[in-house]
């Protein structure tokens, strides 16, 4: 497969729809990208219950396109206030709320499908750090899928501003902020992104044009580059067992079977029972709990009134519970981790690295006492998203799959469950001593699953892995 | 690897079934998404009945009201201007009025319920300009000698009659529109609607 | 051995979250009784609506002409429930100007429209934190207004209903209420029209509410068609795929 077939162009039969075929085919790669793609693409045959948050993602992202392409007809990005002494921009979603026709369900298919979006994403990536989509040859694939990811946390976050709602304007005060953390170029940075010295009318226009335009078109050519890469190597399956290795004589693997219409069928009934789901939350609880619309938002924004509590959308707590676990007294904790860090990776390595690996080691050691914790905070965040990216090169475990993996490794995966939901919920959380506490040792045990792996993957008792695909 | 050769009848019938189900939804999905662009209720709200006095509207006196983001005129014509009325009919496209452009109370030689009072939509029936008064008889207004007064339209030269009647041979192709109106008493017009409904 | 370390280990951080959930100062709500279905209550709570508090209080996304949802026509609305604007398609404004009312109060008093939905919290929904607010107002002579409230100290506004329920007081060491002058209404029978004055807050909070729950039962029973035949198709598709 691939891009290297080299099939005939479509002959028609001579009616009229296949003499429109053939003319298109002639000028448009119309049925080899059918066949590269879905009708002789092979899969394998063995994908479980995991594998259907792929196009459900896609089915998300339609939905949001479709929906935003509506709301912004009707949406206006204005913090100035209306006759009614409400902010324009708040008034305009009431507008479409209320007077707009049937426009409550297009917000709440868009509201929701911001939630849905992460949901999905979320149990994607979980399903390829399980049965290891992510290894050789699979990288890149894997390295798109954490841009999206990414570039989604970009969206959400500007998208989350333009209802002008209380938690919109300090959420977005609060994460802008955080740029100024930044030593020296921090303070011109956060007003640079605000245009102003708060967040306002100049902020919220800005973030309407990303959110609207430059994000939605960076989000869909890295969708269209991480499928394509896929369709390059082909697709993982929940043994983490390549099926080209066992071919028939035309070549096609023993396991696989086309795309279309095998999955596709079964993609169907995967959407279907998602938009259950999903429609049952759009129709039956919309604010999904205070979770997916908050309930302190119903506020139009008051710069001079904070809420008295203020925690993002639930999609970014486990990140926003690192980022405040992040204290004076935690950074001492975490300078004794890199010094651990140091003195493993140290070991037995050429002069050369010993050398970068020291100098890296001190300037954070020692940047750690010279910049205060909030910047670290900020680091640890980004660290915390970026990490992921790295998952190919820090797993040496021989297997892919969770299926073949050892206690150790499977411990870990727990305990970073765990350690994500704790620290998820957490962050919805008013701070507190004890609740501080807890966030904190979980943060240690994220990266710990991140930064030993290349440990723990190697000294694991794996299972032999089979010769063919396991499908009951 | 053919399916064609495989597709029996079952599978026929259930790629159908599942077509014709999902291909209603998406088309009862459509519905929301198209009907949003219809008339919002803060649109239908302005373009509402509006009601206007006329009591102070004296003989030749044209008012422009709003109604639906439209210029509605209330002209309280004089005797001598509907008097002109009669003498242009052979002058004017459709005398009769037979165009549906007025409501059935206003299929009459003066276009109006009250004789005197002609409500008209002062939109150009040809590309949408607003016509201009022309109300003098003669050149004295840069129209033609034997102008008997009337509206001119200042983008395509279309030119109306006293009761909006577009004359023979302009660009414009019908009378302009008389709106749905009523009468809520002597001196007060509701436009919009033309029975007092709830 | 090395599993079961493991699994203790796997156990014990379990354990750990619960430990977490220290118990923020909840918030004590009576639960608001639910009129939504009782479209007499909601006309009762929009006459209460317009007459106390729309003085003060706009409600700019509703307009008028969407209380016909409510069983009324348009003329009653414009008749008995209309004194701020000119047509039944406007918006319930004030009839002061927000600016203004700045002065007169420090603060302009907040538009309603969405309070039922903004006042919803972990202790309870919006509705029940308006029905136990309106009920809390007491006696205190420490505030300008002479009024202060249980459940929103130092509150800025007076007690509106006060006619109606009469004076409470507040007995500092029980931190109970107690009803000093009664009012022209019984305590039962008070509590019922806050209940329709809040039922209509979240009447207005939302009108769709209940065509979208409508709607949604006809969204879900089609999905499950939906989902009746894509599951047979995907079944008879997948026969073809052997097992070996």
């Amino acid at each position: 497969m691939g891009a290297k077939t080299n099939h005939d162009k479509f002959k028609s039969d001579g009616s009229l729809a296949g003499n429109a075929l053939e003319w298109v085919d002639a000028r448009f790669p119309a049925m080899s990208l059918w066949r590269d793609h879905l009708a002789e693409y092979y899969a394998p045959k063995n994908f479980n219950f995991w594998y259907y948050f792929g196009s459900l993602a896609i089915v998300v992202l339609a939905i949001q396109l479709i929906t935003g392409i509506f709301l912004v007809m009707f949406y206006k990005p204005d913090a100035s206030l209306n006759a009614a002494g409400v902010p324009v921009a708040f008034a305009s979603v009431e507008y479409i709320m209320r007077d707009v026709n049937f426009g409550w369900i297009i917000r709440y298919m868009h509201s929701t499908g911001a939630s849905a979006f992460f949901i999905v994403v979320y149990l994607h990536m979980f399903r390829g750090m399980m049965y290891g989509s992510y290894r050789k040859p699979r990288e890149l694939i894997w390295i798109f899928g954490t841009l999206i990811y990414l570039v989604l946390m970009a969206e959400a976050f500007m998208g989350y501003l333009l209802p002008w709602g209380q938690m919109s304007f300090w959420g977005a005060q609060v994460i802008v902020n955080l740029f100024s953390a930044i030593p020296l170029i921090g303070e011109p940075l956060s007003i640079w992104i605000r245009g102003d010295y708060v967040i306002g009318d100049a902020t919220l226009n800005r973030f309407f044009s990303f959110h609207v335009i430059a994000i939605p078109f960076a989000l869909v050519g890295l969708v269209v580059a991480h499928i394509m890469a896929l369709h390059e190597v082909g697709s993982s399956n929940p043994d983490g067992i390549e099926i080209k290795d066992k071919v028939d004589d035309k070549g096609i693997p023993l396991d696989g079977i086309p795309f279309h219409p095998y999955y596709t069928v079964k993609d169907i009934v995967g959407v279907v029972v998602f938009l259950m789901v999903f429609f049952g939350i759009v129709f039956f609880a919309p604010e999904g709990g205070g979770y997916f619309l908050e309930y302190n938002n119903f506020f139009p924004a008051d710069p001079l009134k904070t809420p008295p509590h203020i925690a993002p959308v639930w999609y970014f707590t486990p990140s926003y519970s690192i980022l405040r676990s992040v204290t004076s007294d935690f950074v001492i904790v975490l300078q004794v981790c890199v010094a651990g860090l140091w003195l493993w990776l140290v070991r037995g390595t050429s002069d050369v690295k010993q050398v970068i690996i020291t100098l890296a080691a001190v300037a954070i050691i020692v940047g750690m006492w010279a910049i205060d914790a909030k910047f670290w905070g900020v680091v640890a965040m980004g660290t915390s998203v970026l990490i992921i990216g790295f998952l190919p090169w820090l797993d040496r475990s021989p297997v892919r799959s969770i299926r073949y993996r050892g206690p150790i490794y499977k411990g870990f995966l727990t305990a970073f469950v765990i350690a994500f939901l704790t620290l998820g919920y957490l962050g919805t959380q008013p701070p507190s001593a004890i609740g501080g506490l807890v966030a904190q040792f979980f943060s240690l045990v994220y990266f710990a699953f991140f930064f030993l792996m290349p440990w723990y993957t190697k000294i694991d008792k794996c299972k032999p892995v089979p010769e063919r695909v396991v499908y009951k | 690897m053919s399916t064609a050769g495989k597709m029996d009848c079952g599978r026929r019938r259930l790629i159908l079934a599942t077509a014709a189900v999902g291909g209603a939804g998406v088309a009862t999905m459509a519905i929301p998404f198209l009907s949003s662009m219809l008339p919002s209720e803060r649109a239908k709200a302005a373009g509402a009945p509006v009601e206007v006095d006329v009591t102070n509207l004296a003989p030749g006196q044209l008012i422009t009201v709003e109604w639906r983001g439209k210029p509605v005129w209330i002209f309280n014509r004089t005797q001598e201007m509907l008097d002109t009325l009669s003498k242009v009919e052979g002058a004017v496209a459709d005398p009769k009025s037979e165009a549906d452009q007025q409501p059935n109370s206003c299929k009459n030689a003066t276009r109006s319920i009250k004789p005197n009072l002609l409500v008209a939509i002062g939109i150009c029936t040809h590309l949408g300009c607003s016509p201009s008064a022309k109300f003098k008889k003669g050149a004295e207004e840069g129209m033609t000698q034997d102008w008997p007064g009337g509206f001119l339209c200042p983008c395509h030269g279309s030119t109306f009659d006293f009761a909006g009647r577009v004359y023979k041979n302009k660009p414009a192709p019908t009378n302009l529109v008389v709106p749905p109106h009523t009468y809520l008493s002597e001196t007060r017009i509701l436009i919009g609607e033309e029975t007092r409904g709830a | 051995m090395r599993a079961n370390v493991v699994k203790r280990l796997l156990l014990a951080l379990l354990v750990a979250p619960t430990l977490a959930s220290a118990a923020g100062a909840a918030l004590h709500l009576d639960r608001a009784p639910d009129v939504q279905g009782d479209k007499a209550a909601l006309q009762n709570g929009a006459r209460l609506f317009v007459n106390y508090c729309l003085n003060c209080h706009g409600a700019s996304f509703v307009r008028y002409n969407r209380m016909t949802e409510l069983g009324l026509t348009e003329e009653q609305i414009r008749d008995n429930l209309m004194f701020t604007a000119d047509k039944v398609g406007e918006p319930m404004r004030v009839a002061a100007r927000s600016t203004d009312q700045k002065q007169w109060f420090g603060a302009a008093p907040p538009d309603l429209s969405l309070v039922a939905r903004a006042r919803a919290s972990g202790d309870g929904s919006g509705a029940d934190w308006l029905y136990t607010y309106l009920r809390s107002f007491y006696r205190d002579p420490q505030r300008p207004t002479g009024w202060n409230n249980t459940i929103f100290p130092n509150v800025g506004m007076p007690h509106a209903l006060w006619q109606l329920q009469g004076e409470q007081v507040l007995d500092h060491e029980s931190n109970h209420l107690q009803l000093a002058t009664p009012g022209e209404l019984s305590t039962t029978d008070y509590d019922k029209q806050v209940a329709d004055l809040v039922g209509f807050l979240v009447w207005a909070g939302e009108p769709a509410a209940g065509f979208r729950r409508t709607l949604g039962y006809g969204v879900l029973a089609f999905l499950l068609v939906l989902f009746a035949v894509s599951y047979a198709l995907k079944k008879e598709f997948w026969k073809d795929v052997k097992k070996n």
